[in-house]
C-alpha cells in the first residue's frame, strides 16, 4: 500500500515565528500522475514546496511538523541537493541558463561525462576531460523526449523565451532518476502555442513515470492537463480532487474564501456615488512585467473605497502602478475630468494622488536615512511642503516642523522606535509600511492608491493599518483604492470591489456578493456568462 | 566545443573594433618613426618574448568571470622576490631562475590565495578590489624590502642593501641569470634573432590553457564566469573555481615577471612591478578581449600590436611632433584609454543584458 | 550592557580599520609624548596638512550621494584646478587675485570637465569605479602630452632649456604660495595655525550643508540613496547624478588650488595620478560608505588620516630611518578602502 505513492506528504505544518503559514496538510501524487497544485498568493504553496526542496530557509527557523515519503520511505531532506540527489526537479520560473553556453551544455550544466587523465589521476576528478560528444548526445535524447527539435549547439544566447523554458525542462529530464518533477508557473511567460507544447511534452514526461506537481494560477491549464487537483487556502489544504469532476469556477471558489462579517466602518456625510467621479480610467494598458493591463475601463467614486481584486499575474497591480507612471501605459487616466499624463511620475503626485506601493523596498524605503526623513521628503520635494525660507530667497527643508510631524505621526500610527531621528533600517517591516502610511499622509492626497499594504505585515500590524485607511477614508474624506491579493481583507473595508483578469476589468461586485460570484470573477467570468 | 557562433561580416567588424582600429593605430605608428620594419620587428619580437606569458596569465580570471586581472601585480612581485633571493645567493645561469621560481611558487600562492579570498567577498566589484588590493600589498612589499631586507631577511651583499644596514637599493642587478632562458635556444631568422626556448615555454602554457578548458574545471571555470548564481544553484562550487583561477593567474604571473626580468637583466625593486598589471592587461584588450571574454590567440595578438606601438611611439612622437616625450606620454595614455574604453563597454553590454531579463 | 559588551559594539559599529587607524593614533601620540617630540610640532603639522586636504576629501561627499560612488575619477576635477592654476600663474597673477583667479577658472572648468564626466558615468552604472579610475588615469596621461606642447610663454613656468612646455613642477614663490595658510594666521613660537585657509574649508562645508538642504540637494540625495523611488517621485535619477559629478569636480579643482597654495608647488604631469585615493580613503576612514556620506565623515576621516601621516615620521624617527609614512599611507588607505569594498551590503545587484 504504501509503495503505491511515489510521493507524500503527510500531516504538513509550518510555523514561522508564531504564525502557521501550512496547517496539516496532505498531498498524495502517484508515479505518471500529473498533480495541480493551486491556491491564492500565500496560501502556502512555495513553503510546501521549499519543504519538498530541503530549502535552508525552512530548516533556520525551526523546520517542520509532519512526514515527507519519497516511495514509501520518509525522508528528511536538508538542503537542496540532497532532494536533487533523492530525485526531486523543479523547474523554475526564473531560467537558470548560462547564455553563452550551448543547449547542449547546458543541460548538462555540472554533470558533464567525465573521461579521465592522467593528471586527473593524480589531482582530483575536475582535471578530467569533459565528454563533449557524450555531453551532445545525451542533451539530444533529453530533448528528444520532449520533443524539441532544435539543435542541441546552439547558443542559448538570442533564443525565444519560449525555448529557455524547454531547455529548463530538458535539463530536469535529463537528470538521472527523477521521480518527481515540480514545475512552478511554467507557462507564465510562454505564448499560447509554446504552452500548448509545454502541456504535450508535459504530458510525455508523465507517461514515462515521473510524477509530476503543477503549480499554476491558469486553471484552464491546470484542469486540462492534471489527473488530480490539489487546493490550498491560507496554509490548509480545502480540497483534493479529481480534475475530470472540477470546473475553473468551483476552483476559484474554492481558493477564494469564507465570508467574514463586516463590521460597520461609520457613515460618511456624502455616500460615493457614479454622480462625482474623481478617476477615470479609459482603456488602461500597462506594460508592468507579470501585471499587464491590457485594456481597462474604470471609474472611482468620491469618497469611496474602491477594492481591487483578482488572481497574481492577472494585472490588478499593474493599475497603480501605471497611474503613477511607473511602469510604460497607454490610455486615459483623468482626475476631476482633467488627463494627466502619463508616463510622468510625479504629474500623479502633482494632482493629489498618493501611492503606497507593493514594492516597499524598491520604492518605499530609505533605508539609511532618518523617520522623519522619510516621512517629509515627497512632499517636500513635490508639493513644497515642509520648508521654510531663507534670505535671499532660498528655499530649504524645515527639519523642525518634519520632526514635529513625524513625532505627530508616530504617535498616532504607533510606530515602534526610538525617534523620528532613528534611521529606517532598523525598524521592523511593519513599522517601515507603517512610515509609508505616514508619508502617504503628510502628502494630503484627494486619493490614495495603496497597494499590497498588510502583505508580509504581522497580524496586529495588518489591523492597525486597515483601520488607519479607514479612519483616513471617513475622517479626512480620501478616496481610496486599495488593491490586494487579501479577498478577505478587501471584502471586510472596500464599498465596491473590481476584479480583474487577464488585464481587463470582468466586474464590479459588492462585498457581500457570494464566494461563487467572486470565483468566478476571478476566473474571469461574469455571472451572466456562467 | 564551442556553442556555435553566428557569423556575419558586419558581426566580425563591430566584435572586434579594437583590434582593428589598433591595427591601422600601429600602422600610422610605424610609418610615422621612420624606422626600418626589420629593426621594428626585431624589437617587437624581443619584447613579445619577455612580455607574452604574463599576458596570458590574465586569460584565466577573465573566463572565470573575475574580469580583468588588476591583482597580477601581486604574482610579479611574488616573482621578484625569488630573483631577490637569487641574486642575493647568487645563483647562476638556469638553475638561478629555476630556484627563483621555486622561491617564488609559495609566496604566489600565499598572495593568490589573498587576493581570491577577496575577489570572492567582493563578488561584482572584483576588479576594483583587486587593483586596491594591488596598491595595499605595494605597501607591504616595500615595508618587507625597506626594514626586511637586511634584517629578517638575511641578505648582507652591500651592493643590495643601502649604507644604513638595512633595507634593498632600488637596483638590483640580475646579471646572475640574465638571458639564462632567452639564450637556450637561440636562433637567427635572416635579421631577426629568436630566443626559442622563452617562445617555447609560452607556447607550452598556451596548450596548457588550451587544454584547461577542455577538462571539468575548465567547465566549471566557464559557467561561473558566465553567471556566478546560476552556477551556484547548479552545484558548482564556485567560490573554490574562482579560487582556483585566481591561484593560477598570480603563480603564472610570477613566472612571467620572472621570466620578463631575466631579458632585461636588471630590477628596479620598487618600480618594475608598477606598469605591470596595467600595460599587461592594455595588452590583452587592444588583441580584442573584453572584461567578460579572452583567447590565447588574443593575449598574443595583442601583446604584438601593443608592444609594436610602445616602440614606434617616441620615434614617431620626435618626427611628428618634434618631442619623443610626447611619444612615452601617448602610449601612456594608450594603455589607459583602452582599459577605460573596455571597462565602459562591459559595463554598457551589462545593463543590456540585464534589460533582456 | 556591560562595559566589554559596550566595547564590543563600539568596536563593530566603527568597524575593524577605523578602530585600528584611532589606536594607532592614539598610540603614536603617546610614543611621541614619552619620547620628547614637541607636540606643538605635530599639532601643527597635523592641521595643516588637514587644511591642504580637507577640500579634495569633501569632493567625495556629492559624488557618493548622488549615486555615483566616491570619485575615483578626481584627477578629472585635479587636472581642472592646475589649468586654472598655470593659466592664473601665465598671467602673472600674485597674492590674493592670483589664488581667486585660479580658484575661479578651476571651478568653472571643473563644473563642465565634470558634466561631460558625468554624462559618461551615466551610461556606465555598475561601473563608475573602475571607469572612472581609468578615465581619470587616461585624462592625466592625455594632459601629460598637453603640458609638453602648450604654447606657454611665462619663464618661470616652462622648461629653461628647451624652451617650450610646461615644466614638472612649477614654484608659487612669488606668486601665492602659501596666501591662504598665512591670512589672519595664529603663531604661537613653532605652532601655526592657517586661519585662512581653515576658514575657507569650513565655508565650503557649510555652503555644501546648505545645498543638502535645498530642494536640489533633497532630490540628489534621494536620487543616491533609492533610485527606483526617486524616479516613481519624478525625479530626473540620471540629471542629478550629473550634477553631482560636475559639483565633485568642480571641488576637485578647488581642492588642488586650496593643496597647492599650502604646498607651495603646482605639480604636474603623472604627479594627479594617485591623488583621488588618499581622498577616497579619507571619506572612508571618517565613517562613509560606497552608497553614503556626508560632510562629518570627510572632514573627521581627513583629520584622522592626515594626522597619523603627519605624525608618523617624527615620532618614529629615532626608531626606525627611513620614509615610513610612504608605506603606511599606501596600507592605511588601500586597507581601509579594501575593508569598505568587501563589506557585502545590501542588494549589491547593481554594484560593481
Amino acid at each position: 500500500m504504501a509503495q503505491e505513492y511515489v510521493l507524500e506528504m503527510r500531516g504538513v505544518s509550518k510555523e514561522y515565528y508564531g504564525n502557521y503559514v501550512l496547517k496539516g496538510v496532505d498531498l498524495k501524487v502517484r508515479a505518471g500522475e500529473i498533480h495541480g497544485l493551486v491556491g491564492e498568493n500565500g496560501a502556502g504553496k512555495s513553503t510546501l514546496m521549499n519543504i519538498l526542496f530541503g530549502m535552508p530557509v525552512i530548516h533556520s527557523t525551526g523546520g517542520y511538523e509532519g512526514e515527507v515519503l519519497l516511495g514509501g520511505e520518509t525522508v528528511r531532506f536538508l538542503t537542496p541537493g540532497d532532494a536533487l540527489a533523492a530525485g526531486i526537479g523543479m523547474v523554475h520560473q526564473e531560467f537558470m541558463l548560462l547564455p553563452s553556453f550551448s543547449i547542449a551544455e547546458n543541460i548538462k550544466l555540472n554533470r558533464e561525462p567525465l573521461i579521465p587523465t592522467p593528471l586527473s589521476r593524480l589531482f582530483g576528478t575536475r582535471l578530467s576531460r569533459v565528454d563533449m560528444p557524450k555531453v551532445r548526445s545525451d542533451a539530444r535524447q533529453a530533448l528528444d523526449t520532449i520533443g524539441l527539435g532544435i539543435d542541441e549547439m546552439l547558443p542559448v544566447l538570442g533564443l525565444p523565451i519560449g525555448f529557455m523554458q524547454f531547455i529548463e525542462v530538458a535539463r530536469e529530464v535529463d537528470k538521472m532518476g527523477v521521480r518527481v518533477l515540480v514545475f512552478d508557473e511554467p507557462t507564465a511567460l510562454l505564448t499560447e502555442s509554446e504552452a500548448d507544447q509545454l502541456l504535450a511534452a508535459l504530458k510525455r514526461i508523465a507517461s514515462s513515470g515521473v510524477a509530476i506537481i503543477f503549480i499554476s494560477h491558469r486553471l484552464e491549464e491546470v484542469l486540462t492537463i492534471c489527473d488530480n487537483i490539489t487546493v490550498l487556502r491560507d496554509g490548509e489544504v480545502v480540497t483534493t480532487t479529481p480534475a475530470s469532476g472540477a470546473t475553473i469556477q468551483m476552483i476559484a471558489e474554492l481558493m477564494v474564501g469564507r465570508q467574514t462579517e463586516r463590521p460597520d466602518l461609520g457613515q460618511r456625510p456624502i455616500e460615493p456615488s457614479d454622480d462625482d467621479i474623481v478617476l477615470e480610467l479609459t482603456n488602461l494598458e500597462v506594460d508592468m512585467p507579470g501585471e499587464e493591463v491590457k485594456g481597462l475601463s474604470l471609474s472611482v467614486r468620491r469618497g469611496e473605497i474602491l477594492g481591487i481584486a483578482g488572481l497574481a499575474g492577472q494585472g490588478k497591480i499593474g493599475i497603480s502602478n501605471g497611474i503613477m507612471g511607473i511602469f510604460p501605459s497607454r490610455g486615459s487616466v483623468k482626475k476631476d475630468g482633467e488627463e494627466i499624463p502619463l508616463n510622468r511620475p510625479g504629474e500623479a503626485y502633482k494632482r493629489g494622488i498618493a501611492f503606497l506601493s507593493e514594492d516597499r523596498k524598491g520604492v518605499g524605503l530609505i533605508l539609511d536615512r532618518s523617520i522623519d526623513s522619510n516621512i517629509s521628503v515627497v512632499a517636500s520635494l513635490v508639493k513644497g511642503d515642509f520648508l521654510r525660507s531663507l534670505p535671499l530667497g532660498l528655499r530649504v527643508r524645515d527639519r523642525k516642523a518634519a520632526t514635529a510631524y513625524a513625532e505627530q505621526a508616530i504617535k498616532d500610527l504607533d510606530i515602534r522606535c526610538t525617534g523620528p531621528a532613528q534611521l529606517l533600517r532598523h525598524l521592523s517591516g511593519g513599522n517601515q509600511q507603517k512610515v509609508c502610511v505616514a508619508r502617504a499622509l503628510a502628502l494630503r492626497p484627494e486619493v490614495l492608491l495603496v497597494s499590497e499594504p498588510t502583505r508580509g505585515i504581522d497580524v496586529g500590524a495588518k489591523e492597525k493599518i486597515l483601520d488607519l485607511l479607514v479612519s483616513m477614508n471617513r475622517k479626512q474624506g480620501v478616496t481610496i483604492v486599495l488593491t490586494s491579493s487579501e479577498l478577505a481583507e478587501l471584502r471586510r473595508v472596500s464599498d465596491r470591489i473590481a476584479v480583474i483578469y487577464n488585464g481587463k476589468l470582468v466586474d464590479i461586485l459588492s462585498p457581500d456578493d457570494s464566494n461563487a460570484k467572486f470565483g468566478l470573477a476571478m476566473a474571469g467570468k461574469k455571472v451572466s456568462e456562467a | 566545443m564551442e556553442a556555435k557562433r553566428r557569423l556575419s561580416p558586419k558581426g566580425v567588424l563591430r566584435g572586434n573594433g579594437v583590434p582593428i582600429m589598433f591595427f591601422f593605430l600601429c600602422a600610422l605608428g610605424v610609418l610615422a618613426s621612420g624606422k626600418p620594419f626589420s629593426f621594428l620587428l626585431q624589437e617587437t619580437i624581443s619584447r613579445m618574448a619577455r612580455n607574452s606569458f604574463i599576458v596570458l596569465s590574465l586569460v584565466i580570471p577573465i573566463i572565470a568571470g573575475l574580469g580583468l586581472n588588476f591583482a597580477i601585480v601581486l604574482g610579479a612581485m611574488a616573482g621578484q622576490a625569488g630573483l631577490i633571493a637569487v641574486a642575493a645567493a647568487k645563483i647562476k645561469g638556469l638553475p638561478g631562475l629555476f630556484t627563483a621560481v621555486v622561491v617564488a611558487f609559495p609566496l604566489a600562492l600565499l598572495l593568490g590565495w589573498a587576493a581570491g579570498s577577496i575577489m570572492n567577498r567582493a563578488k561584482g566589484r572584483e576588479m576594483i578590489a583587486g587593483m586596491i588590493l594591488g596598491f595595499f600589498m605595494n605597501g607591504v612589499y616595500m615595508l618587507v624590502f625597506l626594514f626586511g631586507a637586511g634584517t629578517v631577511l638575511p641578505i648582507k651583499d652591500p651592493r643590495m642593501i643601502l649604507p644604513q644596514g638595512y633595507g634593498l637599493r632600488n637596483t638590483v642587478d640580475l646579471q646572475v641569470v640574465k638571458w639564462s632562458l632567452d639564450n637556450l635556444l637561440k636562433v637567427r631568422v635572416g635579421p631577426i634573432s629568436l630566443p626559442l626556448a622563452t617562445f617555447a615555454v609560452t607556447a607550452l602554457l598556451s596548450m596548457g590553457i588550451l587544454r584547461l578548458f577542455s577538462t571539468k574545471l575548465g567547465q566549471d571555470m566557464r559557467a561561473a564566469g558566465q553567471d556566478f548564481r546560476i552556477a551556484e544553484v547548479a552545484g558548482i562550487k564556485v567560490d573554490r573555481t574562482r579560487m582556483v583561477a585566481m591561484l593560477l593567474s598570480t603563480v603564472l604571473g610570477a613566472i612571467g615577471q620572472i621570466l620578463f626580468l631575466q631579458n632585461i637583466g636588471t630590477l628596479n625593486v620598487y618600480d618594475s612591478h608598477g606598469q605591470t598589471g596595467t600595460f599587461a592587461i592594455a595588452a590583452l584588450l587592444v588583441g580584442g578581449a573584453t572584461v567578460t571574454k579572452a583567447t590565447v590567440g588574443q593575449a598574443l595578438l595583442g601583446t604584438f600590436m601593443f608592444h609594436l606601438l610602445f616602440i614606434v611611439s617616441p620615434y614617431a612622437g620626435q618626427n611628428l611632433l618634434g618631442s619623443a616625450m610626447v611619444g612615452e606620454y601617448f602610449r601612456a595614455f594608450v594603455a589607459y584609454a583602452v582599459i577605460a574604453f573596455s571597462l565602459a563597454l562591459h559595463s554598457l553590454q551589462r545593463s543590456k543584458m540585464a534589460v533582456r531579463r | 550592557m556591560s562595559l566589554r559588551e559596550r566595547i564590543l559594539k563600539t568596536v563593530s559599529d566603527l568597524g575593524l580599520p577605523r578602530v585600528t587607524v584611532i589606536l594607532f593614533l592614539i598610540g603614536l601620540f603617546v610614543l611621541g609624548a614619552v619620547q620628547g617630540v614637541p607636540i606643538a610640532d605635530l599639532i601643527s603639522n597635523s592641521i595643516g596638512r588637514f587644511g591642504m586636504n580637507a577640500m579634495l576629501t569633501l569632493s567625495m561627499v556629492p559624488a557618493i550621494q548622488c549615486g555615483i560612488g566616491p570619485n575615483f575619477g578626481l584627477p578629472v576635477g585635479i587636472i581642472a584646478g592646475l589649468l586654472g592654476l598655470v593659466i592664473s600663474m601665465e598671467f602673472g597673477f600674485t597674492g590674493f587675485t592670483g589664488l581667486f583667479t585660479a580658484a575661479v577658472l578651476g571651478l568653472v572648468l571643473g563644473a563642465a570637465f565634470g558634466v561631460l564626466y558625468g554624462n559618461l558615468l551615466n551610461r556606465v552604472k555598475g561601473q563608475e569605479m573602475m571607469v572612472g579610475t581609468y578615465v581619470g588615469f587616461a585624462v592625466v596621461s592625455g594632459m601629460c602630452m598637453v603640458w609638453l606642447l602648450m604654447p606657454f610663454k611665462n619663464p618661470r613656468l616652462i622648461w629653461t632649456l628647451g624652451g617650450e612646455g610646461l615644466r614638472f613642477t612649477i614654484s608659487l614663490k612669488d606668486f601665492f604660495s602659501n596666501v591662504l595658510d598665512n591670512f589672519l594666521a595664529i603663531r604661537a613660537g613653532a605652532f601655526k595655525f592657517p586661519t585662512g585657509l581653515i576658514l575657507c574649508v569650513a565655508v565650503a562645508a557649510l555652503l555644501y550643508r546648505l545645498f543638502e538642504y535645498t530642494r536640489l540637494g533633497t532630490a540628489m540625495d534621494l536620487a543616491g540613496q533609492n533610485e527606483q523611488f526617486a524616479r516613481a517621485a519624478g525625479i530626473n535619477v540620471e540629471k542629478m547624478r550629473v550634477t553631482g559629478t560636475a559639483i565633485s569636480t568642480a571641488m576637485g579643482a578647488l581642492g588642488i588650488v586650496f593643496y597647492a597654495q599650502s604646498y607651495g608647488f603646482v605639480q604636474l604631469y603623472t604627479a594627479p595620478l594617485m591623488m583621488a585615493f588618499p581622498a577616497v580613503a579619507a571619506v572612508l576612514i571618517g565613517g562613509a560608505t560606497p552608497k553614503s556620506a556626508g560632510i562629518s565623515n570627510a572632514l573627521v576621516g581627513t583629520l584622522l588620516f592626515q594626522t597619523l601621516l603627519a605624525i608618523t615620521v617624527p615620532v618614529t624617527q629615532s626608531v626606525i630611518s627611513g620614509d615610513i609614512s610612504e608605506i603606511i599611507r599606501l596600507i592605511v588607505s588601500n586597507g581601509m578602502v579594501l575593508y569598505a569594498l568587501t563589506r557585502g551590503h545590501g542588494g549589491g545587484n547593481n554594484g560593481s
